[in-house]
């Protein structure tokens, strides 16, 4: 035996060393002024557990590596956000009461193809789509049922649209003033992130930049009229997706983000008014590792950039929050129920990585819209990570891991080839190289590459998918699907037309006109028309072409 | 698919032209099956999003295509796939339909009964995609 300290002595005295840091006082004392969930820090077997394990830096500082929050989860658990939409507005309202019965206070609203693209359900492009995948809302009065008899001063609403997003938001309102809650008071997000639909999503309808000056008078309005709103969710989740790796998914996201901070700048807003109030959307796919140092990169590079490069002095402007959806890409309609366990995995990877909030996919969506009975197994799934497993009860556990440091230093590495990339093609300007991305096909090109190499490793055998290409045994496909009644689309179409009836056309057509004069001068804002607009009645799509008369429309080039 | 060797190939190289029918944007599906197609040496017409089925009768007949693939994730296809079997039987083009993407196992009979030469669901291999078009033509032209 040598007087050399152990292993654990070793261990014991550098734990003591760094929790007796003045770094440390200085996080405990933010740690302890939070309130605390009421529970015993404890594992199942009784032994107590630090809030922290390693040294600094502590969670809630800067850079935010280990976490946005001085205290995380052990002050509230992330928000369990189940996205859904189905049918008529009455439908998708019904669904809103009993959320709002049942203690809940955030509303998602999922919207329908035609109305994500601008379309009204009477459209030759709506055919067969209408009310499928979300609510139609064609006019204010889908959107007056759609929030009938709920105070919108006392929920937070977030609305899943991007292109047609100023006049959703416009519509949201409107049908506030009308009962009686001004603006100021409206609480919310809505994703309108323009720039991931030329990347992935393809749900646009004009060229990016007179799209991006849509995203600015948003981020301008509501930054001087609504405090409480949440102007652009900056979307990683599409990205990946439609293919990309985690770190194409990271890079690309962040790269958005700091192109919109470019735009609304440039626009005149200072960047502390507006920053603060950016949140993010992330995917969490099955490479464990891989994604938990995606999230914690995530953090690290935002609050670098914003805090370096655009002088954001702020804290909540240094601020990555983000929600998190599981993998919907990763889910195989071979041996369905499996896909339980593969969403517990990401659900698990969400939590660890610092997520503010939580979607857990349905195992049933690689066939289908998800049954109730499936959506329920997905919310309990992230009940158990949250309440069962402890993962909630320290905050970053994986924080200090050889691995896990080396992975988030990895993730970072490719994100900063990736805006330099782009900063060169934008000559020093992201917004620019992110606009010249678009337009050169960087993005479309690389997605589809990356989507290309696992679509081969796949068929090669070289990446084990079970139940696809491995383990295939025991695959009943006799499994139960949720369908949308087709009646749907009739009686929006009716609903449509009595609206049309009972509007008064020449204000609907002035109103028009306001709106294609607003778009033709880039000094003015764009919202006050639009809400004029849709107070009158105008259709969704009439207000969308209003300003394509103006903005044009985009059309992709083909690229495989 | 990279692997396939000389032997598979068609002694003509067919001409397959792929879209997106209709508002749905999901296109990584169908940029990976372009590629698997292009890889069994077939040639790839890829049209792009926001087709309809007017525009895709109008690219078979200018590039006398000998398939024609939709890819679909919306649960439009009971609506969609029939309109362009129709279409392309009132040009009397004679070119056989495949449908790919997210269609639940009770949807396939039908839309083979509306017509459409061949469904391929999720999982299905490079090899099974390129066989499906040879397979589709070769019946359309028998």
């Amino acid at each position: 035996m040598s007087d050399a300290p152990t292993g654990n002595e070793a261990d014991a005295a550098a734990e003591e060393a760094w929790r007796s840091s003045p770094e440390y006082a200085a996080w405990r004392e933010r740690y302890d002024a939070a309130t605390l969930r009421d529970k015993p820090y404890e594992t199942m077997s009784g032994v107590p557990v630090e809030p922290i394990y390693g040294p600094g830096p502590y969670p809630g500082e800067y850079p935010y590596t280990r976490g946005v929050y001085p205290s995380m989860y052990r002050s509230r658990l992330w928000t369990m956000r189940m996205f859904a939409g189905f049918g008529t507005a009455e439908d998708t309202n019904a669904r809103f009461k009993d959320i709002l019965r049942n203690g809940g206070t955030g509303l998602s609203t999922a919207f329908d193809m035609p109305t994500l693209m601008g379309r009204d359900s009477d459209s030759p492009w709506a055919l067969g789509e209408v009310g499928r995948a979300g609510v139609a809302v064609d006019t204010l009065a889908d959107m007056e049922d759609l929030f009938a008899d709920i105070d919108l001063s006392g929920v937070s609403t977030s609305m899943t649209i991007n292109g047609p997003a100023a006049v959703v938001l416009a519509m949201y309102i409107a049908v506030a003033e009308k009962t009686g809650v001004p603006q100021a008071k409206l609480a919310g997000t809505i994703q309108n992130d323009i720039f991931k639909e030329y990347q992935a999503q393809k749900e646009y309808i004009y060229p990016p930049r007179p799209s991006v000056r849509i995203v600015t008078d948003m981020i301008q309005y509501t930054a001087a009229e609504m405090p409480r709103w949440h102007p652009v969710s900056i979307s990683g989740y599409h990205i990946r997706e439609a293919g990309s790796t985690a770190a194409q998914e990271l890079a690309f996201t962040l790269a958005n983000g700091f192109a919109y901070v470019e735009a609304a700048v440039a626009a005149g807003v200072d960047v502390d008014e507006f920053a603060g109030r950016l949140s993010f959307f992330f995917n969490s796919h099955s490479d464990f590792f891989e994604e938990i140092g995606k999230f914690r990169a995530a953090r690290r590079i935002w609050a670098r950039w914003m805090k370096e490069r655009y002088g954001a002095t702020k804290e909540r402007s240094m601020l990555c929050r983000f929600h998190t959806q599981t993998a919907g890409v990763s889910l195989t309609a071979q041996q369905p129920e499996i896909n339980i366990a593969r969403v517990a995995i990401q659900a698990l990877a969400g939590a660890l990585g610092g997520t503010q909030s939580l979607h857990t996919d349905s195992f049933d969506e690689a066939l289908a819209l998800p049954t109730e009975k499936a959506a329920r197994i997905a919310l309990r799934t992230q009940q158990i990570v949250a309440h069962e497993t402890g993962a909630a009860d320290v905050i970053d556990p994986l924080g200090g891991s050889d691995y896990v440091e080396w992975m988030t230093d990895e993730m970072e590495r490719q994100a900063e080839a990736i805006f330099a990339h782009l900063d060169d093609l934008g000559q020093g300007s992201i917004l620019e190289g992110v606009y010249a991305g678009i337009e050169n096909g960087y993005f479309v090109g690389e997605i589809a590459d990356s989507a290309y190499r696992f679509e081969r490793e796949v068929n090669n055998g070289n990446r084990i998918i079970v139940g696809v290409n491995a383990f295939t045994d025991g695959d009943d496909s006799d499994q139960s699907i949720l369908r949308i009644d087709a009646s749907v689309e009739e009686y929006q179409r009716k609903r449509l037309a009595d609206v049309k009836l009972g509007r008064d056309d020449a204000a609907v057509q002035a109103a028009l006109a306001a709106v294609t004069a607003t778009a033709a001068d880039p000094t003015a804002n764009l919202m006050p028309p639009i809400i004029d607009a849709v107070k009158a009645y105008a259709t969704l799509e009439e207000v969308s072409m209003a300003m394509e008369k103006e903005f044009g429309t985009y059309v992709e080039k083909a690229i495989i | 698919m990279t692997d396939t060797s000389a032997t598979d190939e068609a002694p003509e190289q067919l001409r397959v032209i792929l879209a997106k029918l209709g508002l749905d944007g999901h296109d990584r599906g169908i940029k990976v099956v372009a590629r698997i197609l292009r890889d069994a040496g077939m040639e790839v017409i890829y049209l792009g999003l926001r087709q309809t089925t007017d525009s895709i009768v109008a690219a078979a007949e200018q590039e006398d295509a000998d398939a024609i693939g939709l890819s679909m994730h919306n649960a439009g296809h009971m609506t969609l796939a029939p309109a362009m079997v129709k279409a392309v039987d009132e040009a009397d083009l004679g070119t056989p339909v495949i449908v790919g993407g997210i269609v639940p196992e009770d949807d396939i009979q039908p839309l083979l009964d509306a017509g459409v030469a061949a469904v391929l669901g999720p999982g299905t291999s490079a090899e099974g995609v390129a066989q499906a078009v040879r397979d589709a033509v070769a019946a359309a032209n028998a």
